[in-house]
């Protein structure tokens, strides 16, 4: 006898074929770990793309310093700057940054959100390696920062930056980096965070100081010794560096102007080659994504 | 009721396996609380087995520590042939659960959650579309498979969850508590497809109640108290132990009759709901004796048997609901925990 299985009427056939599925899970492989870090990664697409607000509320921030800070400054900072050059052309690689900060490490958030609604429980009583979940969210968190990103992007023209094909891939590329590290630092914390609200309340915390000492809206030489090596110890100094100076490249500035605007991240008298920061930049994130699978791995 | 042997199964599904579930000395201890304190059963192929007790019981512990949620402070734990320690991932591929709050993505729709739900069981691509399908039509929500989880009722969101927790196809199906919060006739729907499945699929249910009429429905319980397992049988077979027939008789002068039940028959009685009641061994043949011998007229009678209630009363001392409240605040603490997932 066969199963009953109730479809629609007239659908025997199609009662046929469905009780004679057969569920047989394969053996565990890399097949299996890829689909679960796609799944994740566009559960987090999906989750953006129904979230327009998100999306328009964190590119306020951003826009603020770049047009109201930016244009209110552009005056008092004319003085300090070379003939020719904004104000806004100086911050803008810096509030691009900014744009896709708060997007990851609040994208990564959402695995507290998880945590809170039951759904991380669904994540983890499957049968997959917690470092595809890790890795999933990681991407996914860097692809909707990066796409926020991209947006603002679009708005170079009014900060004087050229629309070049090599700049605007440079630019994306880092910001790519910039965003994955930011997951991984989101889910790092997130990790070990149980309250949606702790999560905000310190990761508030903790990016604005980010940003403030990365050089974002100030040159990095002739500063206070303290300051200055605050800034060296900013991870996003070592992003802010490489974007700033991929902008200004296509700038055509005379060398002193160059050298005044964006003289590079120094170590003591070494110049750190733009590679290496980048470097530091992609290594950082990588440690604290493992950090987040090792703690996603522990049990009760 | 005929039994239909079921035409799903997934690979080991040949291999029979006398005990899906064993349990041997199985405690876990908390920073504050010994939840469960030396546990052993065994579920047999098949069968429906629930957990009856009050919330604090260690119920839900033990569910977490059968899914790999929570690793046994000692003792051992075995799910489909599979230690829940060392071979977490075999355990996970075998197991279906559905918990007693919500685990849905309400941002994504029904679909959306089985397709979440498959890639991460790896199901293969080929039967994704019929399994989902057949899953869906088989709670009723085919229909609404497009619509947002956060359009349903808690309802349908628990039978989605059903129909998640089956979709790979899984041996062992546990279910935490699965009609908790729904009202009486969600209740009652949940339980026809849950029965359903034995005929569907070739499954072994373990669940965890606290709902005295939704334990009648398993073929053996288990009663936890207190983190350890005070009787284990099936229903009948422990309503039996209890042995003693509860009658309440209506009379006249309910302090007379009270008097000479203990005079004439050594009983003690006492009046609930307005009736006198006690219990004897075989109240049908007990009934003409009381007639003919106790001298205060009697109005009405009625015998009943034991009920789980009587039986967990017998076992633990008090009520479900008794113990209920005495756990408030254990219960809290493992409701807290339970939401964080794990610490």
């Amino acid at each position: 006898m066969v199963t009953q299985v109730a479809v629609a009427a007239g659908a025997d056939t199609e009662a046929a074929l469905v009780a004679e599925i057969r569920v047989a899970l394969p053996e565990h492989g890399l097949g299996h770990d890829l689909r679960a870090v796609n799944i994740v990664w566009r559960r987090e697409l999906i989750r953006f793309r129904t979230d327009r607000l998100r999306a328009i509320t964190s590119l306020i921030q951003p826009f603020l310093f770049l047009f109201v800070l930016g244009t209110g400054l552009s005056s008092l900072a004319r003085r300090g700057m070379p003939a020719g050059v904004d104000f806004k052309t100086f911050i803008y690689p810096g509030v691009l940054a900014m744009s896709v900060l708060f997007t990851a490490v609040f994208s990564a958030g959402s695995i507290v959100w998880d945590r809170e609604f039951g759904f991380l429980r669904e994540m983890l009583v499957a049968p997959v390696r917690r470092a595809s979940l890790v890795i999933g969210k990681c991407l996914g968190g860097a692809t909707i920062a990066t796409f926020q990103g991209i947006v603002f992007l679009a708005l170079a023209w009014f900060a004087h930056v050229p629309y070049n094909a090599v700049l605007l891939l440079t630019l994306i590329g880092e910001l790519l980096l910039l965003s994955f590290t930011l997951t991984a630092f989101g889910l790092m914390m997130a990790a070990r965070i149980k309250q949606f609200q702790s999560f905000m309340a310190l990761t508030q915390m903790l990016v604005m100081p980010l940003f403030f000492l990365s050089g974002a809206l100030y040159p990095l030489n002739g500063l206070p010794a303290w300051l200055s090596a605050l800034t060296r110890i900013d991870p996003l100094t070592y992003i802010v560096g490489p974007m700033r100076h991929a902008v200004f490249g296509y700038l055509k500035l005379p060398a002193p102007d160059l050298q005044q605007l964006a003289p590079g991240i120094t170590w003591g008298s070494w110049v750190v080659p733009v590679g290496v920061s980048l470097g530091i930049v992609a290594v950082m994130g990588l440690v604290m994504m493992v950090i987040a699978i090792a703690e996603f791995r522990k049990t009760e | 009721m005929e039994a239909t042997q079921a035409s799903t199964g997934s690979g080991a599904g040949d291999q029979l396996l006398p005990a899906v579930i064993s349990v041997s000395k199985l405690t876990k201890r908390y920073e504050d609380a010994e939840a469960v304190r030396g546990i052993d059963f065994e579920v047999m192929r098949g069968e429906t087995f629930g957990f009856l007790g009050p919330n604090g019981a260690g119920k839900t512990t033990t569910i977490k520590i059968l899914c790999t949620l929570a690793s046994a402070t000692s003792g051992s734990a075995k799910v489909a042939g599979h230690d829940t320690r060392t071979e977490q991932d075999e355990v996970r591929r075998n197991i279906g659960l559905v918990f007693q709050d919500t685990t849905l993505d309400t941002y994504l729709t029904a679909e959306q959650n089985l397709r979440f739900h498959a890639a991460l069981y790896a199901v293969p691509k080929a039967v994704i579309a019929p399994r989902t399908h057949q899953v869906l039509d088989m709670v009723g929500l085919w229909d609404r498979k497009d619509n947002l989880v956060s359009t349903f009722s808690g309802g349908m969101q628990r039978r989605l969850e059903i129909a998640r927790g089956l979709l790979h196809a899984p041996h062992v199906l546990f279910l935490d508590e699965p009609t908790v919060g729904l009202d009486p006739q969600t209740r009652s729907s949940i339980w026809n497809y849950i029965n359903d499945l034995k005929g569907r699929e070739d499954i072994t249910i373990f669940l965890t109640t606290h709902y005295m009429d939704e334990a009648e429905n398993c073929d053996r319980i288990a009663i936890i108290d207190h983190g350890r397992i005070v009787a284990i049988d099936t229903p009948e077979a422990l309503k039996a132990s209890v042995a003693k027939d509860r009658v309440q008789i209506q009379t006249a002068d309910d302090a007379a009759a009270i008097a000479a039940l203990a005079d004439s028959f050594g009983i003690e009685a006492a009046v609930h709901d307005g009736a006198v009641t006690f219990s004897v061994t075989s109240g049908e043949e007990f009934v003409p004796r009381l007639f003919a011998e106790l001298t205060v007229p009697i109005r009405s009678v009625s015998v009943s048997r034991p009920s789980l209630d009587d039986v967990f009363m017998s076992y633990t001392g008090s009520t479900i609901r008794d113990a209920e409240a005495s756990v408030t605040d254990v219960m809290r603490q493992r409701a807290a925990r339970w939401r964080g997932g794990r610490r």
